[in-house]
């Protein structure tokens, strides 16, 4: 076992770990961070997906050992300091961006650092960006409008701020 | 997973002293090998992560050569401005690896010493002739790919870093599938003013090799149509769920047209 000590949505945490924990089982057995969720745990559907410092990484593909000394952010750590939803999340919520909602926690993450570096991606950069993250349920279309108007949103609002 | 220690060193000596430890395996990204480990396949005594050797990340673009440090993701190619204004071929394969998550974690030292038969960076290594340079000594390509999952590393050996010599072009075709992501077959495509050099990757079951045959054919006359009548034999090529033999060396002809076409 080992000591691992990482800031997790802005909050220092520290734990014992064995080599082969995963920082997904880390987050939801460690810290009882049970948004990001384990879909098939083989690096296919992005259902894990966090931020190691900024960029978006599958939890279920990381060792915590690895991520020792990391910022790591969460779904957990998406809303806005007062709670509500933060633009993207609520974007999913207006364009019924979801239906059983598993792949969602992934979906926002990956959207969230796609819209770091790309601030109004194109339908295909937007679709292709997603090539890691497996929805079953709604055909991808409203995940995909709802980044679309997410990003609206925010470039309005960096407008608004000028 | 079988347990193991996990060891995350700051210099090569202590990495390569680690994996001096019995059954030690080295780890850079894990996106192949934390699967593998997963399922089992494998059972390291100890992982020595690789990512924390400072010297080993890094890009560098001088005298008509690229330089990348064995423990540079692929997000970091596919985005650097520098290479792209050198080599942008590069970049585009690495850009198409796997998804951004995977991207963001797999590197390009970990992708050359697997050798995945069907991964797209050993048709790069192969079809500009680049060097791979460990912590012993420097491998030229055509010496270092030596049959599918196999390489000229010796036990415990790191590769340190990938020098390509920048072509005056090159493409790299990819046909994907769609599942896993990488290569059904894939071709890169080198112009330089020594002749051209073309590698196949996803084809055959010995890994990535070099189609001599459309070399020749590229070095008279880079163009399409020089490749018309060319084709490889369909034996010795993967059969599988995703494609036969045929369907593969069918694909090589395809995307080295593709490639040639897109190198322009």
């Amino acid at each position: 076992m080992a000591q691992v000590s990482m800031t997790v949505n802005g909050k220092a945490v520290s734990g014992e770990v064995e080599g082969r924990t995963l920082l997904v089982e880390f987050l939801r057995t460690g810290l009882g961070l049970t948004g990001t969720h384990v879909g098939c745990d083989t690096s296919q559907c992005g259902a894990c997906v966090v931020h190691i410092d900024g960029e978006s990484v599958k939890a279920c593909t990381v060792f915590a050992a690895a991520a020792d000394g990391a910022e790591i952010t969460t779904i957990e750590g998406m809303a806005n300091a007062d709670g509500t939803l933060s633009v993207l999340q609520q974007a999913f919520q207006d364009h019924h961006g979801l239906q059983c909602g598993f792949c969602t926690p992934g979906m926002v993450m990956s959207a969230a650092d796609l819209l770091k570096t790309n601030p109004s991606p194109t339908e295909h950069e937007i679709r292709d960006w997603l090539e890691g993250n497996i929805c079953r349920c709604t055909g991808y279309h409203n995940i995909v409008k709802a980044i679309q108007a997410a990003a609206a949103t925010m470039s309005g609002q960096a407008q608004a701020a000028e | 997973m079988y347990a193991f220690d996990y060891l995350k060193p700051s210099t090569l000596d202590d990495a390569a002293a680690a994996l001096a430890r019995e059954d030690a395996q080295a780890i850079s990204g894990g996106q192949t090998l934390i699967p593998t480990l997963k399922a089992r396949l494998a059972q390291p005594s100890a992982l020595v992560d690789l990512t924390g050797i400072a010297e080993m990340r890094g890009i560098a673009v001088a005298d008509g050569t690229v330089t990348i440090g064995g423990a540079t993701c692929h997000a970091a190619v596919a985005g650097s401005a520098e290479i792209r204004a050198a080599f942008p071929a590069l970049c585009d394969l690495a850009g198409r690896i796997g998804d951004p998550q995977v991207r963001n974690r797999g590197t390009i030292g970990g992708s050359v010493a697997n050798n995945d038969p069907s991964a797209c960076y050993p048709a790069a290594v192969l079809g500009t002739g680049a060097t791979v340079v460990t912590n012993s000594r420097e491998i030229p390509a055509d010496e270092y790919f030596q049959g599918m999952f196999t390489t000229a590393l010796e036990e415990g050996e790191i590769v340190t870093a990938l020098r390509f010599p920048v072509p005056q072009k090159a493409a790299y075709a990819k046909f994907v599938q769609p599942a896993s992501r990488f290569a059904l077959t894939g071709v890169f495509v080198a112009k330089y003013s020594g002749g051209v050099r073309v590698a196949v990757t996803g084809a055959s079951e010995k890994g990535v090799f070099r189609w001599a045959e459309a070399e020749a054919a590229l070095s008279t006359e880079f163009s399409e149509g020089s490749l018309a009548g060319l084709s490889v034999p369909a034996d010795g090529m993967i059969g599988d769920i995703h494609g036969s033999p045929d369907y593969r060396a069918h694909l090589v002809g395809v995307m080295t047209r593709r490639a040639v076409a897109a190198a322009g």
